[in-house]
């Protein structure tokens, strides 16, 4: 079913929403007839929704399902017994005992009428337009039997207007358009960003982007939402209107951010024509952003790699050879370097890019066949101490709500995240819940989107200082505690008692005052009470928080803050509340869940239990090594003592995702056996010896777990390019090392990962088929899956307050290096920019640019659009300055999408306590006026030219990693 | 020496014709006379082919001459204005004693030009805020009834029972509601509303408070055409002084309630007299219809339960509340209780405001009160409730003035504008005029009238080429409009159009002048 190209059926209008207070209210049931038939649907359900459901398609042409009712076509008019004139189904609510009737004469004479004025100015061009076989104008002509338009010849039109190709993934012609709004009405209702209205009035109104300008120059998104419900050509998609139009299509999953959306991917054969979000996709609803639904055209980019390659060292130039050439290299390699440097001197990097199965894989592989537990994953660079502090707290390391739970908050905090740029989708969830009344606590150094937008605004936002997070939370706390608001009975109930006093009695203490931590934070205190006042009483409180939590030396600790925070006011265990980490790869929630931490097996089992251990190496018949192996920091550094010699990293870009670029390069050319697994010749494979070609998500079957614990399938539409998927690979190394694999298909791989981890007990590919999703745990205590936990008890039982003490971050500013960088994502890339990059997404964010504030740029003689240098105590790289307020003075920020930006060469070492993760977010740096690219820039590009000689040594094409500097 | 107070009107109308030049003259004339003069800057009586109407108070009463114009003075004053002498041309006697005036029913517009209207002492001395005193010894409930049984209709043309529309805004649940007066007086020949807020604003803020009193809001708007500027700095500059007496604001007179007002402007469209567009523009967005239900008294401004009145409506609820609903409801006939000011315009002898109880017919409005065409040509049409009112032959000018009575002939009084035409009209153009104004003014959201208002222009241009198919194109494209549209924007677009062509088939069944229509574009 999944598989057939089928239009998903549209009722018209939304299913109507049972008000949510104590629970949900069962709708009333309303019975009435429709055409004679009897028809019970839920009160407050549409007439025009009622037929559909009954298998009566009234024709209509602005109504859909993701859309509020409008009522402007007036094709869908009805007539109702004991009613007056010819109300439209779509707006009209059913009543008790309502007598519709959907087709008569009448009827029919005033819809062929209203079609006979839409085509009066129309082009008839319906053979040649893009829109041919899937056009709602012209199924509705054909609906209701139009067969003459007999309005004057050479009457007014728009036939004539112009189209606009600004957009690089969609052309908006005018002269199609029948002024039905959807595009404007998604584009406020669904995305949530009003870049479209209507202009002019009568006959002369037309859909226009901002101040009637092209669709690039607007406040457009290109979220897509727009093309996705125009009825017909006028919004369409450039590769339909090149490729025509598909004729099958499969549901997969998006593989981008965390939010998980759900697509169908619309195929010609083995071409991938376009990319629609799946209605029923639970992450998602219907809704995708500009990554997802248009920039994948660099799974088919000509910079993919698509042979084997092996070298001996890394100034050698690439040999292409086959699979079991490369394999046996690899393997051979590996073996050699434990024989001399010893069992651990070999490591694993899993990919959070990659599927959960391939990812157990990895780390069944590192630990089976390498026979250490050096297996480690870029989680350790973002959510790792969301694993910690949640575990520590409630007791399992997840985020505690689904997406849909936002629908049901009253005050939204959001901390350290920027949902509009790193979480679309999710945004326009929320943007969309704020609209509808929700109030809005923001708590970032920068003014964010959020804390202003159209038709949203925050009630509080919080500029911290980069650095303070724990300063802040516990003053919210202190504030909370100290004024009352605290839920007793929550606490008394759910939470440990002796834990709990013991916090009580922590932060109690005066110094956490806000008035005290104001100082630190550099938020004006009495903003600070008035938030914390809001979320403890304002209602179902929800907290939402990304890297600016997690990206500190005290990351961990900030997690617990916010854990407590949530327990104190008894935010916790039901819709509208909760703590939502906002994870920031399609699949970094499952490569945590997939044993991917050189502590823990899948599902957050100790490596170190006998217990446990024991199950695993019954399972894999092999003996286990108990002791916890190295994290990606500890094998860089190990690297350099010259301890660790070979690494098998599979789909992460750690020589430019990670910090202090230059101490992880000198680490990767200290590596005697590099191995790179990726679909692109990235920065880490400049420096490796054997390169195994990746797949891409379009290539290969397996499952992603999204930020709301969501596991989903990902289907396979393409033929793996290199010829293998990336478990398939995986397979034949650990093979060639001596540990067999032989799985026919990942789902028989899911079935193992079921048997031996408690949590995905009910998990299986049959499952998945039929429900589309499952949110874990899912097994006998939960056998529907957990969209909300912690909802009768905490998953440890009682949930725990930690002590959360404030120390400051060793990385202060001073004279030498007087501001903070920090950094962070754009809506149009995603993270080291290897797949975004390849795209037309481009066209929005060609390179990384530094915002200073205009005091500081000021200071410093910098004037918008100079060329910067940007030194920390680490290194030094450039960047284009642009002055901007959205930045608090003393704090500069920029993103890390281009190599060439070197954003983490200035970044240091420093990382959290407990889990190693990088303190991303706090830089001490000194920003000057530069003429240049830095020293590291220089050779940067120079190491990149020699590799794109040494690869054409190979079959590969020029890379734009490699291409000079900006 | 003697004070003399003189009146010179101040309204839009009076001003268009040159009162201020007249007020200056006469300042200049008593100041050369050395006349102690006391110059009021009163309101209009309504009675337009009198302006500038300038008034004298004499023992005897107040004495009238008009039209003034500013060349006049000097002779007037020769004459002997200041006493109120009878020897001059322009002499109208006492105002009341005008037939135009002494045969009106006289209830909303009781106040009309009898004084300055940003005077709160005269508008007191004048028997203004009673009605408000009484609403204050009310409950909301009481309030809400008497409205109800003085039968009172939506003046802005819908008839709407406008105790009904309160009582559903008294009983939607919320802490916030909101009155919202419409004042963008759109119609083509109305200009009571404009009389209403420039010579008697405080009874529309009385009205307001009063509404907001009988349903629970704090919070009134006045969404006024931009075309009104001086409406805006009387309203103003009324609301202010109001505020200041303690009539508005927080525990107004007193009472423990609030009720605040504020002057929106709008931006020229006319949609935006039609009130769900008329609350999106407020809201500040394209003014766009919305779809009903929900009504704007459970869901309105902001979401919230409002009421959304004409100002003709509001404007009679403070005689209401004072002098009781049976009073009001004595007046006029049927289910149309009360009395319209009608406004009669176009070519006219005697144009001007004239309220009148339901009941009396149009020919008495055209000939008694209107004195026949202004032309001196026989009178042949006329359309009655604006743009989208039918065109009436004189066959139907005895129908009396009632909703009822006019809805059963395809008409509507609306907002009771009236204009009139000669034997010189082309019903033809009035036709294509009806629908091109549609094609201008609709806010383009349902395809009946954004795209059928177009196409019936261009039939009507065609009706040349193929008489009958276009005939019977228009009259489907008519039906199509009036059945499909979304409101009556659309929807009543056909009345002018089908009354034209029903009642004066004659102007388009000729072969004639088949360029003529497009000269006029």
């Amino acid at each position: 079913m999944l598989h057939i190209y089928e239009p998903e059926r549209d009722y018209g209008t939304p299913a109507p929403l049972p008000e949510y207070s104590a629970g949900y209210a069962a709708l009333e049931t309303v019975e009435l007839t429709i055409d004679g038939r009897a028809v019970a649907v839920p009160k407050g359900t549409s007439v025009l929704r009622a037929a559909t459901l009954a298998g009566i398609n009234i024709p209509k042409l602005c109504a859909t399902d993701a859309l509020d009712a409008f009522g402007s076509c007036r094709l869908c008019l009805v007539e109702i017994a004991g009613r007056k004139g010819y109300p439209a189904s779509c707006t009209t609510p059913v009543e008790a005992d309502m007598a519709v009737t959907t087709q008569n004469g009448k009827l029919a004479r005033l819809r062929r009428n209203v079609m006979e004025l839409y085509i009066s100015d129309h082009p008839l061009d319906c053979l040649t337009c893009a829109a041919n076989g899937n056009c709602e104008l012209q199924d509705m002509a054909g609906a209701v039997g139009l067969r003459e338009v007999r309005y004057p010849e050479g009457g007014e039109n728009h036939l004539q207007a112009e189209k606009d190709h600004s957009n690089p993934y969609f052309t908006f012609d005018p002269a199609k358009c029948i002024v039905c709004s959807r595009c404007v009405r998604a584009c406020e209702e669904v995305q949530g960003t009003f870049a479209l209205t209507i202009a002019g009035r009568g006959f002369d109104s037309r859909v226009a982007a901002g101040s009637e300008q092209p669709f690039m120059d607007s406040d457009c998104v290109s979220c897509g939402a727009c093309v996705q419900h125009c009825p017909t050509a006028t919004l369409m998609e450039n590769s339909i209107i090149e490729q025509g139009q598909p004729e099958h299509s499969v549901v997969t999953t998006c593989a981008y951010c965390g939010v998980g959306c759900g697509f169908r991917a619309e195929m010609q054969g083995e071409q991938v024509v376009n990319m629609l979000p799946w209605k029923d996709g639970g992450a998602n609803r219907g809704h995708a952003c500009v990554k997802g639904r248009f920039a994948f055209g660099y799974a088919t980019h000509p910079d993919r790699v698509t042979t084997p390659m092996i070298r001996d060292s890394i100034d050698q130039p690439w040999q292409v050879v086959s699979w079991e050439e490369a394999i046996a290299h690899a393997a051979r390699r590996l073996r050699e370097v434990q024989q001399q440097y010893g069992r651990d001197s070999i490591g694993g990097i899993t990919s959070s890019r990659c599927t959960n199965e391939e990812t157990y894989l990895v780390q069944k592989m590192v630990r089976a066949a390498f026979g250490n537990n050096n297996v480690d994953t870029c989680a350790r660079v973002c959510h790792s101490p969301t694993g910690y502090g949640l575990k520590r707290t409630l007791g399992e390391s997840a985020g505690t709500q689904d997406f849909d739970s936002v629908d049901s908050a009253d005050v939204v905090m959001v901390i350290g995240a920027n949902p509009t740029d790193g979480h679309p989708v999710f945004a326009s969830r929320l943007k969309r819940r704020l609209r509808a009344g929700a109030r809005l606590i923001v708590v970032d150094p920068r003014r964010i989107d959020l804390v202003q937008s159209p038709h949203i605004r925050a009630d509080y936002h919080l500029p911290l200082r980069p650095g303070t997070n724990v300063a802040f939370i516990n003053a919210m706390a202190h504030v909370i505690v100290s004024e009352g608001l605290e839920d007793r009975e929550f606490i008394a109930q759910r939470c440990e008692q002796e834990a709990f006093r013991e916090w009580l009695e922590f932060i109690r203490d005066p110094r956490h005052a806000p008035e005290q931590m104001a100082a630190v934070t550099g938020i004006d205190a009495e903003a600070l009470r008035a938030a914390a006042r809001l979320y403890a009483t304002g209602g179902n409180g929800a907290i939402y928080y990304g890297l600016g939590v997690t990206e500190h030396s005290q990351g961990s600790t900030m997690v617990m803050g916010i854990a407590n925070l949530a327990m104190l006011t008894g935010n916790i265990g039901r819709r509208g509340v909760g703590v939502n980490p906002l994870r920031g790869q399609n699949n970094v929630q499952g490569s945590c869940d997939m044993g991917s931490f050189p502590h823990e097996l899948p599902g957050y089992q100790p490596v170190g239990d006998d217990g446990v251990r024991s199950r695993f190496e019954r399972s894999w018949q092999v003996e286990l090594d108990p002791v916890p192996g190295f994290r990606i920091p500890n094998m860089f550094d190990e690297a350099l003592a010259g301890n660790f010699r070979a690494l098998y990293c599979q789909g992460e870009d750690i020589a430019q995702s990670d910090p202090n670029t230059q101490h992880v390069e000198a680490a990767l050319r200290n590596l005697d056996c590099l191995i790179v697994q990726d679909i692109f010749l990235n920065e880490t494979a400049k420096f490796a010896h054997v390169f195994l070609p990746g797949a891409s998500f379009l290539e290969k079957d397996g499952t992603f777990t999204n930020a709301e614990r969501r596991i989903s399938r990902v289907r396979r539409v393409l033929t793996p390019l290199a010829g293998k998927a990336d478990w398939e690979a995986t397979m034949a190394l650990s093979t060639a090392l001596g540990y067999p694999m032989s799985y026919q298909h990942p789902a028989e791989i899911m079935a193992e990962i079921a048997s031996l981890t408690p949590s995905f007990q009910g998990v299986s590919y049959a499952r998945l088929e039929q429900e589309g999703s499952i949110q874990w745990p899912c097994n006998d205590a939960a056998p529907d899956g957990t969209p909300i936990m912690h909802v009768e008890a905490f998953v440890r039982g009682k949930g725990r307050f930690v002590v959360t003490e404030y120390v400051p971050t060793e990385e202060k500013v001073t004279r030498r290096f007087p501001l903070l960088l920090t950094t962070g994502r754009i809506l149009s890339q995603y993270n080291v920019g290897a797949q975004t990059r390849r795209t037309a997404n481009s066209a929005w964010h060609p390179e990384d640019i530094l915002e200073i504030h205009p005091h500081d740029a000021g200071d410093r003689g910098i004037s918008e659009g100079d060329r910067v240098s940007i030194a920390s105590r680490v290194g030094e790289t450039s960047l284009h300055a642009s002055l901007s307020e959205r930045v608090q003075p003393g704090v500069v920020y920029t993103t890390f999408h281009h190599p060439i930006s070197g954003a983490n060469v200035i970044t240091t070492e420093n990382s959290d306590w407990a889990t190693n993760c990088p303190e991303y977010k706090v830089t001490a740096v000194e920003v000057r006026k530069a003429t240049g690219p830095s020293v590291w820039q220089q050779e940067h590009s120079e190491f990149g030219r020699e590799q794109q000689r040494l690869a054409k040594g190979g079959t590969v094409e020029a890379t734009q990693d490699a291409a000079g500097t900006a | 020496m003697k004070v003399v107070r003189i009146f010179v009107p101040s309204d839009t109308t009076a001003l268009s014709l040159g009162a201020d030049a007249v007020a200056a003259a006469v300042e200049h004339e008593a100041r050369a006379r050395e006349i102690d003069l006391q110059l009021v800057r009163n309101g209009s009586r309504g009675l337009s082919w009198l302006e500038p109407l300038v008034e004298v108070e004499t023992p005897a009463g107040r004495v009238a001459y008009g039209p003034v114009r500013a060349e006049d003075v000097n002779g007037l004053f020769e004459a002997g204005l200041c006493s109120g002498a009878s020897q001059h041309a322009l002499f109208q006697g006492r105002p009341e004693d005008i037939p135009f005036l002494r045969k009106q029913q006289r209830l909303t517009f009781s106040r009309l030009g009898l004084s300055d209207p940003l005077s709160l002492d005269d508008y007191i001395e004048l028997g203004g805020f009673q009605g408000l005193a009484r609403a204050l010894t009310m409950d909301k409930e009481d309030i809400v009834r008497w409205v109800t049984d003085s039968g009172l209709r939506g003046r802005g043309g819908a008839a709407f029972p406008t105790g009904i529309k309160w009582q559903t805004v008294l009983k939607a649940p919320s802490s916030q509601k909101y009155v919202v007066c419409n004042a963008d007086e759109g119609d083509s020949g109305t200009f009571a509303d404009r009389l209403v807020m420039e010579c008697d604003p405080y009874m529309l803020v009385e009205g307001m408070i009063i509404a907001g009193l009988a349903v629970g809001a704090t919070q009134g708007y006045i969404y006024l055409r931009s075309e009104y500027p001086l409406a805006q700095r009387i309203m103003n500059e009324a609301i202010e002084r109001a505020s200041q007496a303690g009539y508005l604001g927080e525990d107004l007179c007193g009472s423990g309630y609030r009720f605040d007002l504020e002057v929106r402007l709008g931006a020229g469209a006319y949609i935006c007299g039609e009130e769900t567009a008329l609350l999106e523009s407020l809201e500040g967005k394209r003014g766009m219809v919305r779809v009903k239900p929900p009504l704007p008294a459970v869901k309105g401004l902001f979401g919230q339960p409002t009421i959304v009145n004409n100002v003709l409506s509001l404007a009679a609820v403070p005689f209401i509340l004072d002098r009781g609903p049976q009073t009001y409801a004595d007046c006029g006939m049927g289910r149309s209780r009360g009395t319209l000011p009608f406004q009669l315009a176009g070519n006219i002898a005697r144009g001007g405001l004239v309220e009148l109880a339901f009941g009396a017919t149009l020919r008495e409005l055209l000939y008694d009160f209107g004195g026949g065409s202004r032309s001196g040509r026989p009178l042949r049409a006329v359309q009655v409730g604006g743009p989208l009112g039918a065109y009436l032959p004189e066959t139907q000018w005895d129908t009396p003035l009632d909703y009822e009575a006019f809805a059963a002939m395809g008409a509507m009084l609306g907002h009771g504008g009236i204009v009139a035409f000669d034997d010189t009209v082309d019903l033809r153009q009035q036709a294509r005029f009806a629908m091109e104004f549609c094609a201008v003014e609709s806010c383009g959201k349902c395809t009946p009238c954004r795209i059928g208002s177009t196409r019936g222009v261009e039939v009507i241009d065609q009706l040349a080429v193929d008489p009958e198919g276009n005939l019977a194109l228009l009259e489907e494209l008519c039906e199509t409009m009036t059945d499909g549209s979304l409101c009556a924007m659309g929807g009543m677009t056909p009345f002018p159009v089908l009354s034209a062509v029903r009642h004066f088939p004659e102007d388009f069944n000729t072969q004639r002048e088949s360029t003529d229509s497009r000269e006029s574009v």
